[in-house]
């Protein structure tokens, strides 16, 4: 890419948009938003194309001391690289579900999902811990408008508590932050992460971070801001919560918790893996009994990030591999069932899964898709989320095989609440004669959840292209947990070849 | 020789005082309808003084060639660091005024005059380097003070804010005067270098401890921490708006920064007996600034609440006791007073149709709607308040803590940071009103070029635009903190 500064150039792209949107009439200012994005997706398509599997560890660095304290520091690595291909894949669709549903001010909405994006790609590319934190906390305010001025009609409630809650969990990773830089006398990412903090310390400092990254991700039981925030949210909103702003917690795990305190995770190992289960099961269990679509798939998502919790502490490659891609396919599959969700609410403006009923008979082309993305959510083989369900739970299963066992009843939950939604909504008799006279998906609808599902069947079938890149830095990874790694409850004898006379004197009962 | 060095030394405090002496005349006979002469006579006073401190600060002048009149007064870069602010923030408070007594038609010539004199007395309290020239300094600020509270005389509010700061403000500086004496009789010295030497001999002593503990508490009454804060709500929200701009940016920046010097270079070796006090008052400060603000609807009243928590913040800095905690606490201040002069510039353009200032979050409700310009400014300036990045406020309060984690103080760290919170609460409902509620269109008022190019300046100044000036804002308040002649 010679010195080409593709990174800065994919956050000036909507940064400019936004601006431009601030001053432009609902027109042009969709029309800005839609190119703006779609720019910044065929940038993050050649970033893709020129990232050099297998080598270098951080590639496509910038570095300018513009600031004091901190520097502004970019570079990513492969697991950065699919979390910035996940939200430049996300952000056009989004801006494309607000199409026609926002009528009043378009301008400054388009202004703040581009801001949005800036800085969720910046999340993903920040060197600079102290720039992380900037971009990580600025996402707020954004979201704050974006519920409190389009959302439904306890949006202001709802906005006070995701800033404030999610305010309050990060604050104390700021110090954190500050203790680290001070220690290390270094802000910059690589250099922290092979840094071997004193095992005291990581102790709090772990717990300064997970307060933070629990709340972001979330973790029962600091998950209660999240219903509310999607139920009030607008439909794009909802997507881009459950499709990128969730991931910003895995992403913290992955980037500071573990490779920077690893002693701490794995003293902390239990805590994560119990809260992990309990909210498999707990919130699988809340989403078989809501009323309302979009609460039902904001529990889900509690639910699938437990997985994914429980993955990135298993301390092995399949858990860390398995807990990436469940971060992808959920983006990809819960910001899909948001769309289907907002598909069926532009028409009759309610959530209220009893006011549908047999939309399979008069829009069969929803009914299908939003059947696979169903599937995907369950975890069907051929659809990403059985990849991702798979891999983690193996990874689970070699740590702890009662934390697998427990987590592996979530699936069966998942299809019990995915199937009793589905049927409510698409099967049956057509008992709401305004529901039954909905139009089916329209050109744009189909523009938006097509390439998603596309997306999610790639990843299902071979998810070797999204696997490869991060490959390299899992392995780095978990050569760096080797250290505190757990000892596994499932002790597997691999390679042994023991004589089976013997075998069956000592086990033959078995 | 040393007549005419300390009168170099003393050379902008003396184009300040003789310039509002000049004008006083002018005022005294030429009458009001100089008035608008005079603001722009003082505004370049103070544009001249400013012009005279600044290489002072970039050089970073420090040693003993910046002591004036035998130790009385010291030119040093942080001295010179807060004169820039106080100059500026003064400026900004003429610039504002005008319209807003125009239209009541109080527009007299002694307001220029006055701020003038109270800039002067600032300038000599943040160089003062014995307890005497503090005391004179704080006083000419004071009663200037006082006078421009009450400054719109046929307002009851006003007359009574006026007063009220005025037996308040008697009250602490007797506790200040009090504790000076005591510290005088203890030490030996009313000099800084004097009392340094002399809590540097050995343990302090109980009659020191005295002293010190009324000096800060005096002090801590004029930049309103807690609990000396209760005159600050009443006082803002009555006096006239140009005032309360001043009143919550310059006198702030003089007492921190005297209250930095006081602490870190006459008892700078005893840190561990300060410290405590001021945690616990930049605890409840913040704690405090952020309860009190939640059910305020006047918005003038919030805003002294959350200078007490910007103070707080502030205290922080100072509590790391080091010369980088200083440097942070000067790296705040900047901020602060760039954000408060933001709000307040803003505050003023809240106008209805007949030009009357509107004060309640009812008048601004749904100001997106109808005056989006005036409604984004806001909206920077409290996320900026509130401590959210990318703003230039988050970035106060990080080197704030950043110096305060370096000092070990991480539990005091903490907690401040968790404060913080309940603070965001009241800014986001600054932003929940203008942005969410439906639209009152209740603000008419025409624009005002001098009060927009205020307002647009502070928000680009706090946009993250302003980190760009991060290296040099540090680099300025490093040699500023390096300058004061610390103990040990």
């Amino acid at each position: 890419m010679g010195g080409f500064p593709i990174l800065s150039a994919m956050l000036l792209v909507p940064l400019a948009g936004a601006i431009a949107c601030l001053f432009s009439e609902a027109k042009t200012a969709r029309v800005i938003a839609l190119a703006a994005t779609l720019i910044d997706l065929a940038l993050g398509i050649v970033l893709w194309m020129n990232f050099d599997v297998g080598g270098a560890q951080w590639q496509f660095t910038e570095r300018a001391a513009l600031f004091a304290g901190f520097d502004y520091a970019l570079g990513i690595d492969g697991i950065a690289l699919m979390l910035i291909m996940l939200s430049v894949f996300l952000m056009p669709v989004c801006i494309g579900a607000s199409w026609t549903s926002i009528t009043k001010r378009v301008g400054e909405y388009m202004a703040a999902f581009l801001l949005m994006e800036v800085l969720m790609i910046g999340v993903f590319a920040a060197q600079d811990i102290l720039l992380f934190y900037i971009f990580f906390e600025a996402g707020l305010i954004p979201m704050y408008l974006i519920i409190g001025i389009w959302g439904g009609d306890n949006r202001i409630y709802a906005s006070y508590k995701f800033f404030l809650y999610t305010l309050l969990g990060s604050v104390v990773m700021l110090i954190a932050m500050l203790w680290m830089v001070i220690e290390a006398g270094t802000s910059s990412v690589p250099a922290l992460m092979v840094y071997d903090f004193p095992p005291e310390a990581q102790t709090w400092l772990w717990l300064a971070f997970f307060a933070s990254f629990a709340v972001k991700m979330p973790m029962w039981p600091v998950h209660t801001w999240l219903p509310d925030a999607h139920v009030q949210a607008p439909t794009a909103g909802s997507v881009i919560l459950a499709g990128v702003l969730l991931k910003l917690g895995g992403y913290g795990m992955i980037r500071f918790s573990l490779p920077m305190f690893p002693e701490a995770s794995a003293q902390f190992m239990w805590l994560v893996l119990g809260l992990s289960m309990v909210a498999v099961v707990v919130t699988s269990l809340i989403a078989l009994v809501q009323h309302d679509m979009k609460k039902l798939i904001a529990y889900s998502s509690v639910a699938h990030m437990g997985i994914v919790t429980a993955g990135l502490f298993a301390f092995n490659t399949q858990g860390l591999e398995g807990a990436m891609v469940m971060m992808l396919s959920h983006g990809l599959v819960s910001g899909a069932l948001f769309l289907c969700v907002g598909v069926i609410y532009d028409r009759l403006h309610t959530r209220e899964i009893s006011r549908y009923g047999g939309l399979a008979i008069n829009m069969p082309a929803y009914a299908t898709i939003f059947l696979f993305f169903t599937m995907a959510s369950i975890g069907l083989p051929g659809t990403s989320g059985f990849v991702a369900e798979f891999l983690s739970l193996a990874g689970v299963y070699q740590i702890s095989s009662w934390a697998a066992f427990v987590c592996t009843t979530g699936i069966i939950l998942g299809a019990a609440y995915m199937l009793y939604l589905y049927r409510r909504v698409a099967f049956g008799a057509q008992v709401n004669e305004d529901a039954a006279a909905m139009p089916d998906l329209s050109t744009r609808e189909y523009l938006l959840l097509v390439p998603i599902a596309l997306a999610a069947l790639w990843m299902g079938v071979y998810p070797e292209s999204f696997l490869a890149p991060m490959r390299q830095d899992i392995a780095v990874l978990d050569a760096r947990l080797s250290r505190a790694a757990p000892e596994s409850d499932a002790h597997f004898m691999m390679g042994e070849g023991t004589p089976a006379a013997e075998a069956h004197a000592e086990g033959g009962g078995h | 020789m040393e007549l005419s060095n300390s009168l170099g030394l003393v050379l902008p405090e003396l184009i300040l005082s003789l310039s509002g002496l000049v004008m006083l005349l002018f005022a005294a006979w030429g009458g009001d309808r100089l008035s608008s002469a005079i603001s722009i006579a003082c505004c370049v006073a103070l544009g001249a003084a400013f012009a005279l401190v600044a290489p002072s600060v970039c050089a970073g002048a420090s040693g003993p060639d910046t002591i004036a009149f035998f130790g009385q007064f010291r030119a040093d870069a942080y001295a010179g660091m807060a004169k820039l602010m106080i100059y500026a923030a003064s400026g900004a408070a003429l610039i504002v005024a005008p319209r807003y007594f125009e239209r009541l038609g109080e527009m007299r010539a002694e307001y220029p005059v006055l701020v003038l004199f109270a800039a002067l007395g600032m300038s000599i309290m943040v160089s003062a380097s014995d307890l005497l020239t503090l005391y004179i300094g704080l006083e000419l600020n004071s009663l200037s003070a006082y006078v421009l509270a009450s400054f719109l005389r046929t307002n009851e509010k006003s007359a009574e804010a006026g007063l009220k700061y005025f037996v308040l403000g008697a009250l602490a500086s007797g506790i200040l005067l009090f504790g000076m004496s005591l510290t005088y009789g203890f030490t030996g010295g009313t000099s800084f270098a004097a009392i340094q030497a002399a809590a540097a001999a050995g343990e302090m002593s109980t009659g020191m401890l005295f002293g010190l503990i009324f000096v800060l508490a005096g002090l801590a009454f004029k930049i309103s921490a807690v609990p000396f804060h209760m005159w600050t709500p009443d006082v803002y929200e009555g006096a006239p708006t140009p005032v309360t701009a001043f009143f919550a940016s310059a006198p702030k920046v003089a007492a921190v920064v005297l209250l930095g010097r006081v602490a870190v270079e006459a008892f700078g070796t005893q840190a561990d007996a300060w410290r405590q006090v001021v945690i616990f008052a930049a605890l409840a400060s913040i704690v405090v600034g952020a309860l009190g603000a939640i059910g305020q609807q006047n918005l003038k009243r919030l805003l002294a609440y959350s200078s007490i928590n910007n103070v707080g913040f502030l205290l922080i800095g100072l509590a790391a006791a080091t010369q980088a905690g200083l440097a942070a606490m000067l790296v705040y201040l900047a901020i602060y007073v760039v954000m408060t002069i933001g709000s307040f510039a803003a505050l003023l353009l809240l106008r209805d149709a007949e030009g009357n200032q509107l004060e309640t979050f009812a008048d601004i409700a749904g100001l997106s709607t109808t005056r989006p310009a005036l409604a984004w400014c806001l909206l920077l300036i409290m996320f900026s308040l509130a401590g959210i990045p990318p703003l230039m406020g988050f970035w106060g309060k990080l080197v704030v803590f950043w110096a305060a984690v370096e000092a070990n103080l991480l539990a005091l760290a903490v907690l401040g940071m968790a404060a913080s919170v309940i603070g965001a609460f009241y800014y986001l409902k600054f932003v929940k009103v203008m942005f969410f509620d439906e639209a009152a269109d209740r603000v008419k008022g025409e624009a005002d070029t001098a009060n927009w190019a205020l307002l647009a300046i502070c928000a680009v100044l706090i946009s993250p635009i302003g980190y760009l000036l991060t290296g040099w804002l540090v680099s300025i308040a490093n040699t500023a903190a390096g300058s004061l002649p610390l103990a040990g």
